[in-house]
């Protein structure tokens, strides 16, 4: 009964979203207002149908009905109610219908916080992101719908995949998808500026707190899933440039460069062509990251071929938004109006140079991920892109988009004093050239080229945005004053510029001296990492709610002294027969411990797995921060001045109106 | 053992477990090895380095690259070993030949196009004309212009 209530639910979304999607866009065309406010209400039911339909199949998970194939395919009588919830989205067909919920969710916030839009550009918005829905919706409906049955039932459930048995993977893909989807509304606010040909700064602000909340999402989505490989896989690494990290790094590279390069437009009226084009491909490789994991076409081309129904349509889908974006811009195109003069010494010109880098590394990471694809799909070989790759592309590509980030913001629009700015900036330069060398020297090893010149650079970033701050704030009568009448917009910039610092001290750091062993224990023997000890107590069974495990007793010594107790375990969950390995980690500040137990030996030894990680926290830290900033800078109050003048006005008629 | 090949949207390489204790002569082989099968691929896994995996394959396969590096033969020879057999597919780090040409020069490609489109930008953008302004005018720019300063 839910699950067929929460398909009638999805079908009515459905055709909600088609309303959505059709009367509003007509309606801005035609100029009739009654249409166009169809698209308000009609985004409105379509989240409370989608609420509905996605409770149906929580509820289902919840309450074991196997009888539903999907349950039946990814739950079991044994698992516990936390994660019967996040199974929900464990899989294919349940985590379309969270994409699906969350653009719900974003169009009833664009109908909530967009009062100070007009009523034109508002349907047109709306109007796209129906669009967007209905695309999803049906291939929802039409190729993995979730709530299928299973007749006849089975008596118990195939359970949750063990590795998403975790905390980090609950929350993992719902702040992935905020990203992804968030990046819809960009989208969908530079096709509506296209459509009514108002693409003018006005759109820009519009768009920037959205584009920045999408951002942030994503940004705190792709730092979880780090940390959650980090803990969970078992090696201690963070980061793989494994395709289906790439897809969601590849948005990520495009957006913020769409961040930087709305700046721009919004102060300067610059790149607006530019803007629309990197709004279009944000949101375009959002989707083609769906397309890529979706289809198995990663797996091999050929499972593709085999099974390529979901794969299709996806493909279809992606066509229809890029190709059909990219027609209407080069319609378009052409009578965008960009009047803004600068120079090459400009803040406009290295926001672009920014944005060059970003959009290069973006397509750098593209090229990598589909040209083994594209080789074997033409027979011309098989050949494997791995991290060896990535890496040699993404360092030079880096480097510089560091170094400008320290000194850009510093930077006048239009036309820059080069000698001046030098001169101002010199001890800053100088200052972390000399920390640089000075940390390298005293903790690490000064031969060190590669970590001198990323510590060197990590100052210059945390120095300037510093000093950056400074020099605004020192306009003003007192340091409070100063400090007080910065906006959140300038808060948040300098929050996100120290986040690369920090989390470049954490890359930096944890990929140069880590430290890892391999030995063989038995119980009462230690193994040495950097100034550590770490004792095998012994290793005992433990019963879990759905797996058993053996679980080692170890101690951290520290100089003789314990600083702490580490008990990774070996599970073997009972429905699947899956071995898991779940590592232990003493985390610090400034090092991780992390020992994960391997192979059990003769006579009661075991092999050992331990890791000394300097730093690493700070590698999601940096990321931490640079979310932060990117929220900071979505609740700047000039993004709600529009709607709020507005509300006087009206309340204002109002009060005349009553008197 | 082969893992079930599991997809998903997000991230999701499969889990190992790869432990085996390896005794070394000398560090700098130990790095040698362990650079290695960092970069060469275990052929049975999604997606996975022979360092990561525990599939049995690769297990074997890191005895050879042991094997070698050990008996103080060069990375190269170890790689040969597994290109001989396996193919280019075995490498993380794709070698550069006449189809590789493309992936290893894309990115250099693509950054000088976008260092062009920069250039014309900017000379286009400079040359946007100044708007003439009235001595009158221009007089009033420029108290303006002190009264923000100040």
């Amino acid at each position: 009964m839910m699950a067929e209530l929460g398909h009638l639910a999805l079908i009515m979304a459905l055709l909600v979203a088609l309303l959505q999607a059709v009367f509003p866009l007509l309606g801005a065309s035609q100029g009739v207002p009654v249409w166009m406010a169809v698209g308000r209400a009609a985004g409105k039911a379509q989240f409370l149908l989608l609420a509905i339909s996605f409770t149906c199949l929580v509820a289902s998970f919840v309450n074991h009905d196997f009888s539903v194939r999907y349950v039946a395919e990814h739950s079991n009588s044994a698992l516990p109610l936390y994660y019967r919830i996040s199974a929900t989205w464990g899989a294919h067909e349940g985590s379309m219908l969270l994409w699906a919920l969350i653009m719900g969710l974003w169009t009833f916030a664009v109908t909530w916080f967009s009062r100070g839009l007009s009523e034109e550009f508002l349907a047109r918005v709306l109007g796209v992101m129906g669009l967007i829905s209905v695309g999803i919706l049906l291939f929802i409906l039409l190729t993995s719908n979730p709530f299928e049955r299973l007749m006849p039932s089975p008596v118990d459930g195939n359970d949750l995949n063990p590795l998403l048995q975790d905390f980090g993977m609950t929350i993992h893909p719902p702040m992935l998808y905020m990203g992804y989807v968030g990046l819809s509304v960009a989208f969908s606010f530079a096709i509506a500026a296209l459509l009514g040909g108002s693409l003018d700064s006005a759109w820009a602000r519009w768009s920037r707190p959205w584009t920045l909340v999408a951002w942030s999402f994503l940004t705190f989505g792709i730092v979880m899933g780090s940390w959650w490989a980090y803990y969970e896989l078992g090696w201690g690494g963070w980061w793989f440039w494994d395709p289906v990290e790439n897809a969601s790094f590849m948005p990520w590279l495009v957006a913020t460069a769409l961040i930087h390069s709305l700046a721009a437009t919004e102060k300067r009226g610059a790149f607006k062509a530019w803007t629309v084009l990197l709004a279009i491909f944000a949101f375009s490789l959002s989707l083609l990251g769906t397309f890529l994991v979706r289809s198995g076409v990663l797996t091999s081309v050929h499972a593709f071929a085999s099974d390529p129904k979901r794969g299709l349509f996806i493909l279809m889908l992606l066509a229809i938004v890029v190709g059909g974006s990219l027609l209407l811009y080069a319609l378009r195109a052409p009578t965008i109006r960009d009047t803004a003069r600068y120079t090459l010494l400009s803040k406009e010109n290295l926001l672009l140079l920014n944005n060059v880098l970003l959009v290069t590394a973006a397509a750098s990471i593209l090229l990598g991920t589909l040209y083994p694809l594209v080789l074997d799909a033409l027979k011309l070989g098989k050949i494997s892109v791995g991290s060896p790759y990535f890496a040699s592309v993404f360092g030079p590509l880096m480097t510089p988009v560091f170094l400008l980030a320290g000194i850009a913001p510093m930077f006048a629009w239009r036309e820059a004093d080069l000698g001046r700015l030098f001169w101002r900036i010199r001890w800053i330069a100088l200052g972390s050239l000399t920390l640089g060398v000075a940390t390298t020297a005293l903790f690490w090893n000064l031969k060190d080229i590669k970590t001198l010149a990323g510590l060197s650079t990590a100052f210059w970033l945390a120095g300037s945005a510093a000093f950056s701050l400074w020099n605004r704030v020192r306009l003003r009568g007192s340091a409070w004053a100063g400090l007080r009448s910065q906006s959140l917009s300038v808060y948040g910039m300098t929050l996100a510029h120290l986040g690369i610092a920090v989390f470049l001290t954490g890359v930096v750091l944890s990929g140069g001296y880590s430290e890892e062993k391999v030995v063989r224990l038995t119980p009462g023997e230690s193994v040495a990492l950097a100034d550590y000890a770490i004792v095998l107590k012994g290793v005992t069974e433990v019963q879990g709610p759905n797996y058993v495990a053996r679980e080692g007793d170890f101690r951290v010594l520290r100089k003789g002294r314990e600083t702490a107790e580490l008990k990774p375990q070996k599970r073997i969950y009972q429905v699947q027969r899956n071995t898991m390995t779940e590592a232990a980690i003493d985390p610090g500040l400034t090092r991780d411990l992390y020992v994960a137990l391997g192979e059990p030996l003769d006579q009661g030894a075991w092999t050992v797995r331990a890791y000394y990680k300097p730093f690493i926290r700070w590698i999601w830290l940096g990321g931490l921060l640079m979310m932060a900033g990117g929220a900071c800078a979505a609740a700047d109050r000039r993004y709600r001045i529009a709607s709020v003048a507005r509300e006087t006005v009206i309340s204002g008629d109002l009060a005349e109106r009553g008197a | 053992m082969i893992r079930p090949l599991i997809l998903l949207f997000w991230l999701l390489p499969l889990i190992a477990a790869a432990v085996e204790v390896r005794e070394f002569d000398d560090t700098a082989k130990q790095e040698r090895y362990e650079r290695l099968i960092g970069e060469l691929r275990c052929l049975v896994c999604q997606n996975q380095s022979l360092a990561d995996s525990d599939a049995d394959l690769a297990k074997d396969l890191r005895d050879e690259v042991y094997d070698i590096i050990q008996s103080g033969r060069s990375e190269e020879e170890a790689i040969r070993f597994l290109t001989d057999r396996y193919g280019d597919f075995v490498l993380y780090r794709p070698p550069l030949k006449s189809v590789t040409l493309l992936l290893w020069g894309g990115p250099l490609l693509i950054l000088l196009s976008g260092i062009v489109f920069i250039w014309n930008q900017v000379k286009r953008r400079s040359s946007v004309a100044r708007i003439d302004l009235t001595e009158e005018e221009q007089q009033r720019l420029e108290r303006l212009k002190r009264n923000l300063e100040g």
